[in-house]
């Protein structure tokens, strides 16, 4: 078995319906996975945006790259992870239990910490947006825990190259 | 002047120069079954099952090379298409496959007969597309008929709402196609072609290893010059098969599970395979971990993602074969390898195609050889199973598009409804039908529409009273437990050919065979029938065993 490993794709589609179950099904019908999923149309309103993450073996990485591109309804596919270095963000909202004053203050300090940003605030609860990499909402998400999250919503992760590399 | 959806659709079927469309009318349709009453110039082939309709749209495109077109109504009607577009889709066949949708307002309902028909086909088509506005109906077409033939052939499906058949616009056919995310790479990089070039010069034990690719890329003489300048041996696939001449000395003839052995031995001992338009399918390379393992592979292919996917590739080559062969010819000689094609000759004449007679028996292997005697330029289409392989390894196939069959999906039941498109599609060759007793039954009522449109159909059943493939692994590989294979309950197939109103006959003696062949070249007026009675156990040899490497092929029984 060859190493496996997570690559991102970029995939630009027509901003049409049933794009997405074509891109699903391809995935699912050759048994590859889906880590995560995000899509979004683009400033130009005829294309949509696909960040796909995945993972598997180079050959699988392969063929997941040609059968995207297969699709007809797929103008570009980019592999992040291979075409040059890249940001990529996720967002999360986070519910915390806060009925004890004390533990709000700790809640509110801990999410200077990770620039999370208070969007909504009860008297037993609060949201938190958090936006970051991966391993920075791990680490919010581990600590949020030991509070009491009551309820946590995730984007899938966005991506794009740097600068100059595309 | 505005005209009905389905009038549009039957104006853009005639744009893109169809000249039948095989259908089975119902109540989704109906507008576009209207719209083509009385209609000359696209004529409609009513089939008797739509599963005939696809069948019979992909034989015509198989011949013909052009985009074969069925038609059916929503639900049932559309699925029973499925089976049709799921072959067309494993063998790559350019086919334009029509059915009609609930109306718009009923889409999502559970309407009756509604069927979500995008859903269903996706992973088995091309493309696919449902039409809710008439206004779509033009540029929809002739983008479906684009993508069906251009690139990496298949099947497109487009599911039309009965209000788009039944609401008015203008017609405009668009004079151009041009999709933005969809560019086919069909020229190969040159420096590719050059590194194949290159290999080709300094292999000792080459090979070339041909395809469907090459048929469907209309690439057989291109093929035929690359083997004669360079004199490597070849194999042609069973998909292929017709591409180059099994009469000619460098012919392996086929490969794989039911292949030759000298083509076989050739993958195990080969220090070079060059694959134009094959796929490395599992019925060809056996366990890959044995397959072609001192072979560096050059693989030219339309499908980036056909390369590199069964086995490793030295060097890929993404192009239309056509192309691709035309570059490559212009830099290839003659190969130095003279040992080598005396070990091909030696394989060649060691271990021929054989079988052996058994007394009082008629032998399917000599039907097949005696079919080949009478009718060696027809075009023969074969259903599934083993009269295939049979028919592909006792018949030489010397054109492309002399030999159609469903390689990829091995649908049962493909070949009578694909030998009426066939013949419509070539009026002027004759064409065969080799049928098993089990396929044959399995989309028996096509005959209706052969028998009525009087197409001169040669039927020949080799009939050995079982689901003789299945019969024979069981036979091999479970105890000679024959579950739900035995068919002595079938009827009497050349009865029941007069019934339909076509000439039937029956041979049960190896003497009587000759003769019927002889009788059947007589009849033009409409289907002949011959119900072969052959050896019921007899099994289809060599044989790689499933899993197995292609060196340990069993040669024979005995």
């Amino acid at each position: 078995m060859n190493p496996e490993e997570r690559h991102i794709f970029s995939v630009l589609v027509e901003n049409r319906f049933g794009v997405l179950a074509r891109v699903a099904g391809l995935f699912s019908g050759r048994g590859f996975n889906i880590d995560s999923l995000n899509v979004a149309e683009t400033h130009d309103s005829s294309i949509s945006q696909i960040t796909l993450v995945t993972h598997g073996d180079a050959q699988i990485i392969e063929q997941i790259y040609h059968h995207l591109n297969r699709l007809i309804d797929v103008i570009e596919v980019t592999d992040l992870s291979t075409a040059g270095t890249h940001v990529e963000r996720e967002l999360v909202l986070i519910k915390v239990a806060t009925e004890d004053p004390q533990k709000r203050t700790e809640v509110l300090q801990v999410a200077e910490v990770f620039r999370g940003r208070v969007i909504d605030m009860k008297p037993a609860s609060l949201v938190l947006e958090i936006t970051g990499d991966e391993g920075k909402l791990k680490a919010a998400i581990d600590i949020f825990n030991t509070y009491g999250i009551l309820e946590l919503a995730r984007t899938g992760k966005i991506a794009m190259l740097r600068g100059s590399d595309f | 002047m505005e005209l009905s959806g389905a009038q549009i659709l039957v104006d853009s079927l005639k744009r893109e120069g169809v000249e039948y469309i095989f259908g089975v009318n119902g109540g989704a349709a109906m507008p576009i079954f209207d719209a083509l009453y009385g209609e000359t110039e696209l004529k409609l082939i009513p089939m008797r099952h739509e599963q005939g309709a696809s069948h019979a749209a992909d034989g015509y495109a198989r011949a013909t090379g052009d985009v074969g077109v069925a038609l059916a109504t929503s639900g049932p009607g559309a699925t029973n298409l499925v089976t049709g577009i799921a072959t067309a889709y494993m063998d790559s066949i350019p086919m334009v496959a029509i059915t009609g949708q609930v109306f718009t307002h009923y889409i999502g309902s559970d309407a009756f007969q509604e069927c979500d028909v995008i859903g269903v086909t996706r992973p088995i088509c091309k493309h696919s597309y449902l039409i809710k506005d008439c206004d779509e109906i033009a540029d929809v077409v002739a983008e479906a008929f684009h993508l069906a033939k251009t690139g990496k052939p298949g099947p497109v499906v487009i599911d039309i709402a009965k209000d788009a058949q039944l609401h008015e616009a203008l017609f405009k056919y668009p004079e151009t196609v041009d999709i933005r995310s969809y560019k086919p790479q069909v020229h190969g990089d040159p420096a590719q072609i050059g590194k194949a070039a290159a290999l080709i010069k300094e292999a000792k034990r080459p090979m070339l290893y041909a395809g469907g690719g090459v048929v469907l890329a209309n690439a057989s003489e291109e093929l035929r010059q690359l083997t004669l300048k360079t004199q490597i041996p070849i194999t042609v696939t069973l998909m292929g098969l017709g591409a180059f001449p099994e009469t000619h000395p460098l012919a392996m003839e086929m490969p794989g599970m039911h292949g030759s052995c000298c083509a076989n031995y050739a993958f195990t001992d080969a220090d070079l395979v060059i694959a134009i338009g094959a796929r490395f399918d599992d019925r060809v390379t056996g366990d890959l971990n044995k397959f072609a393992p001192n072979a560096k592979k050059i693989h030219i292919d339309i499908d980036a993602s056909c390369i590199g996917k069964n086995v490793p590739v030295d060097v890929p080559i993404v192009g239309d074969a056509k192309k691709v062969l035309t570059e490559l010819n212009k830099q290839v000689g003659i190969a130095d390898i003279d040992p080598w094609r005396a070990q091909i000759q030696e394989w060649k004449q060691k271990y021929p195609f054989e079988y052996e007679q058994k007394a009082d028996k008629v032998m399917p292997q000599y039907v097949i050889e005696q079919i080949y005697e009478h009718y060696s330029d027809a075009i023969v289409v074969a259903d599934v199973g083993q009269h295939q392989m049979w028919a592909a390894q006792y018949f030489k196939f010397t054109e492309p598009r002399q030999w159609l069959n469903s390689g990829g999906l091995g649908t049962m039941g493909f070949s009578l409804p694909a030998a009426i498109g066939a013949q419509l599609g070539c009026p002027d060759k004759t064409v065969v039908n080799i049928n098993g007793d089990g396929s044959y039954i399995m989309t028996i009522q096509e005959l209706v529409p052969a028998v009525t449109m009087k197409l001169p159909l040669k039927i020949f059943i080799i009939n050995n009273m079982y689901l003789g493939m299945v019969r024979q692994w069981q036979e091999l590989f479970h105890g000679k437990r024959y579950s739900a294979v035995d068919y002595h309950d079938n009827p009497d197939f050349a009865l029941l050919a007069q019934a339909f109103g076509a000439t039937g006959l029956r041979v049960e003696h190896t003497e009587d065979v000759v003769p019927a062949l002889q009788k059947a070249q007589g009849i033009t007026d409409g289907p002949v029938v011959i119900d072969f009675i052959v050896d019921e156990e007899e099994n289809v040899f060599p044989m790689v065993p499933a899993g197995a490497g292609l060196g340990d092929v069993i040669r024979g029984l005995s």
